[in-house]
């Protein structure tokens, strides 16, 4: 009983009040968005569930189907592959312009020149306006423009992704030890020499295993995006969950899984032979 | 000329903008060698950075090879840094860089973008890299990983860079702070003979004042920002080194403002 206690806790009666608090303001939050649970324990909905998840235990293995998904997987994997490296075109030389590490003007006066100052923001605007629209609303607007097809997904990710990578990899830069930066530029050197020299030998790991990881997002997001008709494995996967095919559906999950896990493969060997 | 100060005051950058160096006159010849000594807290770091074109004076003027650096356009400023080699107490290596590749960058304000990006490759000259590296006992540590090596491994290797720079001016803060005597002598040998075969100016802060009177001619005593002698080494008395140093211990209080020499030394970038 925590009222009889000689030694009451003072943060008892705070951490009373923060839960009555979360529970105010989440119970709103689920009338709202029409959180009714015990539809999923409706009989007739359970039924339909229970055949497409029984389905799941035999994933489809028929040759033809084998080979269409083989090569859907192979242009997910292309959209994913060349999205991001569209997305890695314009996230590196705005990783540039946004780190203020680099800032020669800084050197020597603590304060950075008005107009690198305001074109260091100008560029932080557009990487947020990148990476707030969801890449699922781009792929949209990409299927209205170039139609469907994995071009829309292409497009799509290189967008959102570059304002994400853009902004991560200029925080690990920034995060990562100035000194040696620092050194090279007070002795002379230009910004991406300094940058190169200084800053990439201890943050390569980190910025590496970062760009794997969201290319392995960028699997999992042209799925999505597959569902909007960017092409590739997603929108096969469409297809097959409206038909209720739970063993089409299963196989390409399966086929989802080994990608993600050959990404970790690929991270983790990369990072071991640059730690 | 190498250097000239006039009244030059220098604040630090950060906190309370409070005065590390006060209206400081000092004039220093091309060629010259002269050591900077005084207790912790002195200013002997920001004085340096200073020199180096890494720290903007507050009121006063310096010249810098006969140029007013803070008078230039920022490019002519950074073209002006690349005659000045800072090579500051912590050596400035990221640890999972190879020493060849640390030891090279000295290279790289001469360097184009292209010759930068394939010595990451391959190095372009690692002859002149291990030259450098053998001067200070570390030829065979070429081809090893930063973080191999031990503090004075890559405190020395740090200067095995400055070897390699071409710069007119040397810019030293504790080259022997993490050095045994027998290597510390060897070092400042090194350092020193390399200034003279290029008439590069030389200023050396030091913290062993008896390495300081051994090696340097000149030796400027520094303490509270201000200079206190600025004497040729035969007339510098016992008495006016037990002065300069006097109550450090008790000093010590007032200096937890000091900012890590790391940050001073390039004008406090952070």
């Amino acid at each position: 009983m925590a009222a009889l206690s000689l030694h009451p806790d003072p943060a008892w009666r705070g951490r009373l009040m923060a839960c009555a608090i979360a529970l105010a303001l989440l119970w709103p939050a689920l009338v709202y968005s029409e959180f009714k649970p015990w539809i999923l324990f409706d009989l007739q909905s359970l039924a339909a569930a229970g055949g497409f998840l029984r389905d799941f235990a035999r994933p489809a293995h028929s040759l033809e189907f084998l080979a269409m998904v083989l090569r859907e997987t192979w242009i997910t994997v292309a959209i994913a592959t060349a999205g991001l490296a569209l997305a890695l075109l314009g996230a590196i030389p705005a990783t540039l312009l946004v780190s203020e590490r680099l800032s020669i003007s800084r050197l020597g006066t603590g304060r950075i020149r008005p107009l690198a100052a305001f074109v260091r923001q100008l560029v932080r605007w557009v990487l947020v306006l990148l990476r707030s629209v969801p890449e699922l609303v781009w792929a949209l607007l990409f299927v209205r423009v170039v139609g469907l097809g994995p071009t829309a997904g292409v497009l799509a990710i290189a967008l959102t992704y570059c304002g994400m990578l853009a902004k991560v990899y200029a925080e690990i830069l920034e995060s990562s030890d100035a000194h040696a930066t620092e050194a090279l530029l007070a002795n002379g050197s230009a910004r991406l020499p300094a940058l190169l020299y200084g800053a990439l030998p201890d943050a390569a790991a980190e910025l590496v295993s970062y760009t794997v990881y969201r290319w392995e997002c960028a699997i999992r997001g042209s799925a999505i995006m597959g569902f909007v008709g960017a092409g590739g494995l997603g929108q096969r996967m469409d297809e097959s969950t409206k038909m209720m095919q739970g063993g089409e559906v299963a196989t390409m999950l399966l086929m989802f899984v080994l990608l993600v896990g050959a990404a970790d493969l690929v991270s983790s060997m990369l990072r071991r032979r640059l730690g | 000329m190498s250097f000239k100060l006039d009244q030059l005051t220098v604040r630090h950058l950060t906190g309370g903008q409070a005065a590390a160096l006060h209206a400081l006159d000092l004039v220093v010849d091309q060629g010259e060698q002269l050591a900077l000594i005084g207790p912790s807290g002195a200013g002997k770091t920001t004085l340096l950075s200073t020199l180096a074109c890494a720290h903007r004076p507050a009121a006063g003027t310096l010249t810098v090879f006969g140029l007013a650096p803070w008078a230039l356009s920022q490019q002519a400023r950074h073209t002006l840094r690349a005659r000045l080699f800072l090579a500051p107490q912590t050596p400035p290596l990221p640890p999972r860089q190879r020493v060849v590749t640390s030891v090279l960058a000295a290279r790289l304000p001469h360097w184009s973008l292209g010759l930068a990006l394939r010595s990451l490759f391959k190095p372009v000259d690692p002859d002149a890299a291990f030259a450098a590296l053998s001067r200070f006992g570390l030829g065979d540590k070429l081809y090893a990983r930063v973080d191999r090596l031990s503090g004075g491994e890559r405190q020395r290797c740090s200067l095995a860079r400055l070897l390699l720079s071409s710069a007119d001016a040397f810019l030293v803060d504790e080259p022997i702070s993490a050095l045994d005597p027998a290597l510390a002598r060897i070092t400042l040998a090194t350092l020193q003979q390399e200034a003279a075969a290029r008439n590069a100016t030389l200023v050396c802060s030091l913290h062993q004042v008896e390495m300081a009177r051994a090696h340097f001619k000149r030796i400027v005593g520094l303490r509270d920002g201000r200079i206190v002698f600025d004497l040729p080494r035969e007339q510098v008395s016992d008495e006016m080194i037990a002065a300069l140093y006097e109550n450090e211990s008790l000093d010590a209080a007032p200096h937890q403002d000091h900012e890590p020499p790391e940050r001073i030394a390039v004008g406090a970038c952070f």
